[in-house]
């Protein structure tokens, strides 16, 4: 009975939050410039016709720079916005768990972004008709991909739950974001070789989001990246969870 | 019931509600008065669960709100104060998203939207996205949404504050209406509010507990409480006080305001229980003196309320 309570309440949660994305302008903002980035970095910057290949190397590489930029945006208004009109007050009040509605919006905002990325769809069309591309490893690399966005977004909104403020909400998911994707390139590990033991080193350069990501990509979809991915969201859910407990007026 | 057990809060240092305990049952709208910043709300939303007491605790219906916190939200309709909306919403889609939290399927759904929308007047605005109504309607909206789901217990954080006088006349009506099967808290500063609607008054000031009483009983307090004031058509203000004043059941005579034609004059009873109007009114005829209106003072709520939480 609780857990059939608890699926209606996220469904209710969910469907209000993907109808308010768009409601507004923000979701069509975001899908156009979503697209129009990947591609620009795909054709441009990848030289994509160039490399005269015809597989999905260059087009998913660029995937954890745009979602750096673009997942906190979407994600900072997830209860950043519920605290500045007050309606936080509402939801918390409403019988439903922390942890419903945390998960609605949660739920919500990946499914949206599930959407943006199936919207890449002609791209996968461009490579079928130009060669021959092997469609197993494209599978992984969307299912990487997902899971990947869907990372992101459990750091921003854990950002968004600690902060009335958008911008804040926004600059804090990027930062962290950009030390989970760097945190296995050799600066980051270098800056840390002198002091930390050697147990930290290696904890850190097994955290990046880009190593799992990577071999995502070329196709092995290992049980471990999965793992992984969804330990982080658990997580960051979990932390957004005790956040909105612990901090529920200001 | 709604009984509020002990309920304290410490921000930090800071106690902003300190051992309050005081209980509304059914059919009770019991007023909760005070000075911004003294406590309503902070109790209130530990009442409603939003946020966990430091000791003590509410129990709402026989639910725990810290042990059971999802069986006594269900039994509560809350309007929290400046009552939160979702802009981007309709009114519509609004109710219908709190109607799905509240449990119902999308037949029940239909028709307890349409009731409470045509409850609270908004049969006009039904399908208007929020973010374009005023203030007044969003306030409504927030209300519909507390009364949505028909529960027992009601609490409510300033339910009319920013509406024009005519909504606030509506708004009371509808709790007034509704309070025969509910027990309903709100919150207040507005004082005619209470008068015109409590069945009981709370008052607390920094934290505590100062009145807890009918809002008649609470007037009974005021220091104008029995006093008679009267018009008198005349000019000679020396003569009419001497009157007043040689009369053994009054303590003082104090002149309000006085013209050419006309002198406004207080008068206070020696003791409560003796009405003493009959008597100025005979002893001023006996001298002549022309009395153009008498009423008898139940006293102020708001002095009552100021000597009390000051």
């Amino acid at each position: 009975m609780r857990i059939q309570d608890s699926i209606a309440n996220i469904k209710a949660i969910f469907k209000r939050e993907l109808f308010s994305y768009f409601g507004s302008p923000v979701a069509y903002v975001f899908i156009i410039i979503f697209l129009l980035l990947l591609g620009f970095f795909t054709f441009n910057i990848g030289m994509f016709f160039e490399s005269n290949q015809a597989d999905f190397r260059g087009f998913f590489d660029w995937h954890p720079w745009v979602y750096i930029f673009l997942i906190p945006a979407v994600a900072m208004r997830l209860w950043a916005e519920d605290r500045r009109l007050g309606t936080i007050e509402l939801l918390l009040t409403f019988p439903i768990t922390v942890a419903d509605a945390i998960l609605g919006k949660f739920l919500a905002a990946w499914c949206f972004l599930g959407i943006c990325l199936m919207l890449t769809f002609p791209l996968v069309f461009t490579v079928m008709y130009l060669g021959n591309p092997d469609l197993g490893v494209a599978f992984c690399a969307y299912v990487g991909s997902f899971l990947l966005a869907g990372a992101f977004l459990s750091v921003g909104i854990m950002t968004s739950s600690a902060t009335r403020s958008q911008v804040i909400s926004f600059i804090l998911s990027v930062v962290l974001c950009l030390f989970l994707i760097l945190s296995g390139y050799p600066p980051v590990l270098d800056s840390l070789y002198g002091w930390a033991p050697a147990w930290l080193v290696n904890l850190v350069s097994q955290l990046s989001f880009l190593t799992h990501f990577q071999s995502i990509t070329r196709g092995v979809l290992d049980a471990r990246d999965i793992l992984y991915y969804a330990s982080v969201m658990v997580f960051f859910l979990f932390v957004t969870g005790v956040i909105i407990q612990n901090r529920r007026t200001s | 019931m709604i009984e509020v057990k002990n309920i304290t809060k410490d921000f930090g240092k800071m106690k902003a509600v300190d051992n309050v305990s005081f209980s509304v049952e059914k059919g009770e709208i019991l007023g909760f008065l005070g000075p911004n910043g003294a406590g309503k709300s902070t109790t209130m939303r530990m009442i409603t669960g939003f946020i966990p007491p430091t000791a003590g605790t509410a129990v709402i219906g026989g639910y725990d709100i810290t042990e059971d916190s999802i069986s006594a939200r269900k039994k509560m309709g809350y309007l929290p104060e400046n009552a939160p909306v979702y802009p981007d919403m309709t009114v519509h889609g609004y109710l219908d998203f709190c109607a799905q939290i509240r449990g119902y399927g999308p037949a029940d759904r239909k028709r307890k939207i349409h009731e409470t929308i045509e409850r609270c007047f908004l049969t006009r605005v039904e399908y208007q996205n929020i973010s374009t109504l005023s203030k007044g309607y969003r306030q409504r909206v927030c209300f519909a949404q507390s009364i949505l789901h028909d529960p027992e217990y009601l609490i409510f954080d300033e339910p009319t504050d920013g509406l024009d006088p005519n909504q606030k006349h509506e708004v009371r009506l509808m709790i007034r209406e509704m309070s025969e099967k509910k027990a309903i808290l709100l919150s207040t500063h507005i004082l005619d509010e209470v008068e015109s609607v409590c069945t009981r008054a709370v008052i607390i000031a920094n934290g505590c507990i100062v009145a807890d009483d009918t809002p008649d009983n609470l007037k009974t307090r005021s220091s104008v409480h029995g006093a008679v004031c009267i018009a008198v058509a005349t000019a000679d203000e020396q003569a009419l006080i001497s009157v007043l004043r040689e009369l053994d059941c009054v303590k003082q005579a104090e002149v309000l305001e006085k013209d050419e034609k006309q002198i406004h004059v207080r008068i206070y009873p020696k003791e409560l229980k003796i009405p003493i109007a009959d008597r100025i009114m005979i002893a001023l005829r006996e001298k002549d003196f022309k009395i153009e209106s008498l009423f008898v003072e139940q006293g102020r709520l708001d002095e009552v309320f100021r000597k009390i939480t000051l």
